[in-house]
């Protein structure tokens, strides 16, 4: 069973791999003549003002959080549609049940202006 | 072949052996992969040329043909600046970061039956976890980069994505309720019969969203507002040059090719044949595969050619106020037809 993943985890490091080996082709190959204005993050031509890591729009959290809890669910929801056969009418109104709470808290973030942007 | 392979090979300890014949079907899946790669930036830029009434490139060989090869040549020539305030290590990181899966998601694709490198009953669930690293080598190349518009480019490249994949991820929870498995290979198989039988039709709502959250996904028009040429320039590959900026292309490109296989593969009925008679089986099941998924990264090129690129709040607002509810809903009603009709019978 487990020696079905082993050619998987060395796909994972092939697959690594062949961006390590582009980029290295690129180094070696490739002239390196750094000079100040070269090596400058890239402004339209301005110096640039101050550092980048500036404050952001707290939505992108915002989303980030709505992702986690959505993406639970559909974990939750993977293996249930597999055994669906198996499980049957009751088990299908017993996830109904369970996304009709989080159907609820959707239309509360609706509601609240949580997915509006601007 | 593999009894070959190891009577060549069997002065060599067996763990070395496995090892290497893993190895050599890595190599058969990725130097072809490569090489469509290469040549559907070719087709890219034709196509969208003949759909603009130009001729696309046609200088590099006959008819332009050679025009990949000459792209990667000038591209490894070409210097690879590290912006001065960025942080190396992560900078360089990025690039394998989004390469990586995009090339190892591979490793469960069903090519034609029984050709896969590895036919793990996980497989939908390894997809959509490689899937979502993807996110990881563009937020990382954002931050590392130390520059606004990389940074920009990232953030909303990221929100966009995990927005998405919501949308995909519930898609594909549909998907596996009418298949009732999370192998490739047997998704193919729940299919078969004949074009009416493939998912496309029960699952068509979510056919829709799927390939919707695919373009998404993947940053392609009309939903690239994270690279967006004409505010923030390239969004957060905007400090790439030469091969690093190269990777981060071929991660793209390759991520279209990979949606396009598992869209065929979920809704189109992956290698089998429209019908099951005469003249549509004659082409071996790889073939169909193949000319399956080309049909489907075309739609992409495209789209391109077609859709004026969408505003960021209009982006945001189709992720989680239309799509998210249509597969919702439609979960819902799969469940019903299931259970309370006669046709559930027939697609279960």
């Amino acid at each position: 069973m487990l020696a079905n993943y082993f050619p998987i985890l060395l796909f994972i490091v092939v697959g690594l791999g062949v961006g390590a080996v582009a980029v290295s082709v690129g180094k070696v190959l490739a002239p390196h003549k750094p000079y100040d204005d070269k090596l400058a993050p890239y402004e339209c031509g301005f110096e640039a003002f101050e550092d980048s890591r500036m404050k952001f729009d707290v939505r992108y959290y915002l989303v980030a959080i709505l992702f986690i809890i959505f993406d639970l669910e559909i974990a939750f929801l993977f293996p249930w549609a597999i055994v669906l056969d198996e499980i049957g009418a009751f088990g299908f109104w017993a996830m109904m049940g369970f996304l009709a709470v989080l159907v609820v808290g959707f239309i509360y973030e609706w509601k609240k202006g949580a997915l509006e942007w601007e | 072949m593999r009894e070959y392979f190891f009577w060549l090979t069997a002065w060599l300890p067996h763990n070395l052996q496995v090892t290497m014949w893993v190895l050599t079907k890595i190599v058969a899946i990725l130097a072809p992969l490569m090489l469509c790669v290469a040549y559907f930036t070719f087709a890219e830029r034709k196509l969208i040329g003949y759909m603009q009434i130009r001729v696309g490139p046609n200088r590099v060989g006959p008819r332009g043909w050679l025009q990949p090869i000459a792209d990667a040549l000038k591209l490894m020539m070409k210097e690879i600046i590290i912006p001065s305030r960025a942080n190396r290590f992560l900078f360089l990181t990025a690039p394998l970061l989004s390469l990586g899966p995009a090339l190892a998601a591979w490793a469960v694709i069903p090519f034609s039956d029984g050709l896969v490198l590895a036919d793990i009953d996980a497989g939908l669930l390894y997809i959509l976890a490689l899937t979502s690293m993807g996110v990881y080598g563009v937020l990382v190349a954002g931050w590392a980069s130390n520059s606004k518009y990389a940074f920009l480019g990232a953030m909303r490249c990221a929100a966009q994505i995990v927005a998405y994949e919501i949308a995909m991820g519930f898609a594909l929870v549909g998907v596996l309720m009418v298949a009732g498995s999370l192998n490739l290979r047997d998704i193919v198989l729940g299919q078969s019969g004949s074009m009416l039988h493939w998912y496309w039709l029960p699952l068509l709502p979510l056919l829709v969203v799927y390939f919707i959250a695919g373009v998404a996904e993947t940053n392609r028009a009309p939903f690239d507002v994270a690279e967006g040429e004409s505010e923030i320039v390239a969004g957060f590959h905007v400090e790439y040059s030469g091969m690093a900026f190269a990777v981060f292309f071929l991660a793209e490109y390759a991520n279209m090719i990979l949606i396009a296989a598992l869209t065929v593969l979920m809704f189109f009925g992956g290698w089998l044949p429209p019908l099951e008679v005469a003249p549509f089986t004659w082409l071996p099941p790889l073939m169909w595969f193949g000319v399956k998924t080309s049909l489907v990264a075309f739609l992409f090129l495209w789209f391109r050619a077609t859709f004026p690129r969408y505003r960021y709040d209009q982006i945001m607002r189709l992720g989680w106020k239309v799509l998210i509810p249509i597969t919702l809903l439609w979960i819902v009603v799969l469940g019903m037809v299931k259970f309370y009709t006669p046709i559930g019978v027939w697609f279960a």
